[in-house]
């Protein structure tokens, strides 16, 4: 049966599909969290396949930080646009203004805002699933998540009290007000996201590739500079070649110096990285069990 | 499949599992692995060096790498699977790293439950132990069809082949009453790197692999069914499109065997018969498909399919029935399972009701003894049962099939995942059982 071999990636593929497929049989209202970045590009390719001939069964939802790379809302806009896919978009902006998301004096950073917004949407549209585009090998708290991970009725992972997952069996059981976040793509590593991207030939932000931008050395890190960040005095302004590693709120979001300008290149890149890619992001950084923390409170 | 310019290097995945508690060496031989084949990244490195978990030895901890939880790292222990992710050249790893203690069976059965290889540590100077014993029950319970017992802290008994092959046939005693297909040992230390990535220059009595080399070379392929053709339905996909007027295509991840056109087959539990008309893939509309392929076929009758139905070839029929006997891992902290208790049963894509109708018997994990007069299985416990279903269900030995063998009960109430079960043949009569009956 020699012949009857997959690769490892139809074999992440066959499996992201399989959990994609539960997901529109055993949910009433799912919605797949589209941002146009690296994974959850993945992610809409696999939809697409789990449905076809038909087209996927949900909404797309983006939590827009209002903190963007404006490269990555046109691509978002235009890739939706391409599927013909209802694309729903709140923003934490809004999100403060309505008073659900408060912003902490002294932080720039958005993505801990996102998650009351989050919770705020998966409410109002009453979706009892949100598709997501994490990896298990990003960081150590998601190591230890569920594909089927389990949130209360405050929109809470709790990681002592996650139901088994044997085989592929999920239970996809909740009470009303309570909700699931599945991950597709839990056993894919960055590497393999990259080889998808190249093998599938899909188009990803520009950003993504090499090129010229303005940043500041900040934290070890280069910042672009945007007018969301205010330069320091001792901080000279660089233009240098980059591109982004992982896509996040701009203010946080460190480019790395780069001169790939393909696929292929950024393949080669991260194969030699010495760095993971989250090491990139500000965010993460704060303590060692900063993604934990987030986690419980309903980040995605 | 993979054949486009500047795709990923042909190479397969394995999974393996693997368990131990805190001394057996485990998360050092993990960290070797990484380590050597460069695996963990610096700032991954700094984080460790910056929680200055440093051992005696002026080592880094690397079971922090693992333990990802902070209830972990406070309580020094793994509560959790946790899944890490490396790969060579010529395979793709995925381990599920589980907790060792007794406390965490039921981690331990959710990482064997997908593994096609069981990796156990035994510490050369103490030997085979009662952890060691329920780790290669519970991996031959699961039916992992690879076992590698690795015997570390060679270092620590001075490389000593009598040592090697004494502890070789004192696992060999115990194991034969299991059903394992393939054991492999070897000596190594995981502290030194000997025999993990890089052979040993300590130990010229041992002629077979190092680790990683038996991981990238174990052959894999054959260990699934691709004689029994099976497509449990997930869902049916119906465009509604002016494209796709008339396609009803259903979809499931292929369980065992393989389809192509023209093949004869059975609907179950239904029992109704058609042909296949058309398969597709990933890709689209193709040749066959076969497992664990993510498929769609389409057939040549109308006839009344839905999600929870199972497609299969016509020559090897699974079993139809409301009555099915299984070994139990009881999962849930809250209750015990008791006889006459009614939980939601999930077999491939079928949800149904079930009711405990028997508890055989509780297996002592650690000596393999039966008590027959168990009334419960508690948390952890694992056990002989039978339940009956609302409706009739399809389904096949797990020995057969890990895929189509398999259940979970749910909590009606609570939603919890309550146990997993492997299906098995109901009991002889006689008290004597062979002892495949065990699992």
């Amino acid at each position: 049966m020699e012949g009857y071999r997959l690769s490892h990636l139809d074999s992440l593929e066959a499996e992201s599909i399989h959990i994609l497929r539960e997901v529109a049989a055993e949910f009433e209202r799912p919605v797949l969290l589209f941002s146009g970045g690296k994974d959850s590009i993945c992610m809409l390719r696999l939809a697409e396949k789990a449905f076809r001939p038909a087209r996927f069964p949900f909404p797309l939802l983006n939590i827009d930080t209002g903190h963007n790379f404006p490269e990555l809302l046109e691509f978002r806009d235009s890739r939706a646009a391409e599927l013909g896919a209802r694309l729903i978009v709140r923003t934490v902006e809004d999100a403060i203004a309505k008073g659900i998301a408060r912003e902490v004096p002294g932080e720039t950073s958005r993505n801990r805002l996102q998650t009351p917004t989050l919770l705020a949407a998966l409410e109002e549209f009453k979706f009892d699933c949100a598709i997501g585009g994490a990896r298990r090998d990003e960081e150590k708290a998601r190591a230890k998540e569920r594909v089927f991970s389990f949130r209360d009725a405050f929109g809470q992972w709790d990681p002592k009290n996650q139901r088994p997952e044997p085989w592929n069996l999920f239970n996809a059981r909740i009470h009303p007000g309570e909700h699931m976040r599945v991950f597709p793509l839990s056993n894919w590593t960055e590497m393999d996201v990259w080889h998808y991207i190249a093998r599938e030939n899909l188009r990803i932000p520009s950003i993504y590739f090499s090129h010229s931008r303005e940043v500041v050395r900040r934290d070890g890190q280069w910042l672009p500079v945007s007018p969301l960040i205010t330069v320091r005095a001792n901080e000279p302004v660089k233009t240098l070649r980059v591109r982004v590693r992982t896509i996040g709120d701009i203010s946080c979001t460190g480019c790395i110096e780069s001169d790939a300008d393909s696929l292929e290149a950024i393949i080669a890149e991260v194969s030699a990285a010495r760095v993971t890619e989250r090491g990139s992001r500000a965010d993460d950084k704060r303590s060692e069990a900063a993604m934990e923390d987030r986690k419980r409170e309903g980040y995605f | 499949m993979t054949d486009s310019p500047g795709s990923a290097p042909e190479m397969d995945l394995l999974r393996f599992t693997t368990a131990g508690s805190v001394d057996d060496g485990k998360s050092t031989l993990i960290g070797r692995l990484l380590f050597d084949s460069k695996l963990i990244f610096e700032d991954q490195l700094e984080a460790l060096q910056a929680s200055a978990d440093l051992t005696g030895e002026g080592q880094i901890n690397l079971a922090n790498l693992t333990d990802g939880l902070r209830s972990e790292r406070e309580q020094g222990i793994t509560i959790d699977v946790a899944y890490r992710y490396f790969a060579t050249p010529r395979r793709k790893f995925i381990i599920a790293d589980a907790p060792g203690h007794v406390q965490y069976t039921r981690n331990m059965v959710t990482g064997a439950s997908t593994a096609n290889l069981a990796l156990i540590l035994v510490d050369a100077r103490q030997g085979v132990t009662s952890q060691t014993r329920r780790h290669a029950y519970i991996a031959s319970l699961l039916r992992i069809p690879h076992l590698v017992l690795c015997i570390n802290k060679m270092d620590l008994v001075g490389w000593s082949e009598e040592r090697f092959r004494e502890i070789r046939s004192d696992f060999e005693a115990f194991s034969a009453r299991m059903q394992i297909q393939d054991i492999t040992y070897i000596p190594a230390s995981a502290l030194q790197g000997d025999n993990v990535v890089e052979p040993s220059t300590h130990m010229p009595w041992y002629e077979g692999k190092c680790l990683l080399r038996h991981l990238e070379d174990v052959h894999i392929v054959n260990d699934r069914n691709f004689h029994e053709k099976r497509l449990p339905v997930q869902v049916v996909i119906r465009p509604h499109s002016d494209a796709h007027h008339d396609f009803r295509g259903y979809a499931g991840q292929v369980a065992g065997g393989i389809f192509r056109a023209g093949d004869p087959v059975m609907v179950v539990p239904s029992m109704k018969k058609s042909k296949v008309k058309a398969v597709h893939g990933p890709e689209g509309e193709t040749d066959e498909v076969f497992t664990p392929m993510s498929a769609t076929l389409e057939l040549e009758d109308d006839i009344d399919i839905g999600r929870g139905d199972m497609i299969v070839g016509q020559d090897y029929l699974p079993r139809v029935d409301y009555e099915l006997h299984a070994m139990a891992c009881w999962m849930d902290d809250r209750a015990p399972l008791r006889k006459g208790t009614k939980y939601l049963l999930k077999l491939n894509a079928r949800t149904t009701r079930a009711m405990v109708t028997q508890i055989a018997f509780k297996v002592d994990i650690e000596t393999l003894e039966k008590d027959r007069a168990a009334q419960s299985l508690d948390l952890n416990d694992i056990g002989r049962i039978a339940l009956r279903t609302l409706e009739p269900v399809a389904y096949d030995m797990y020995r057969r099939n890990r895929s189509t063998g398999a259940f979970i009960l749910v909590d009606e109430v609570t939603h919890q995942t309550a146990a997993v079960g492997m299906i098995c043949e109901p009991l002889p009569e006689s008290e004597t059982e062979p002892p495949e009956y065990m699992i």
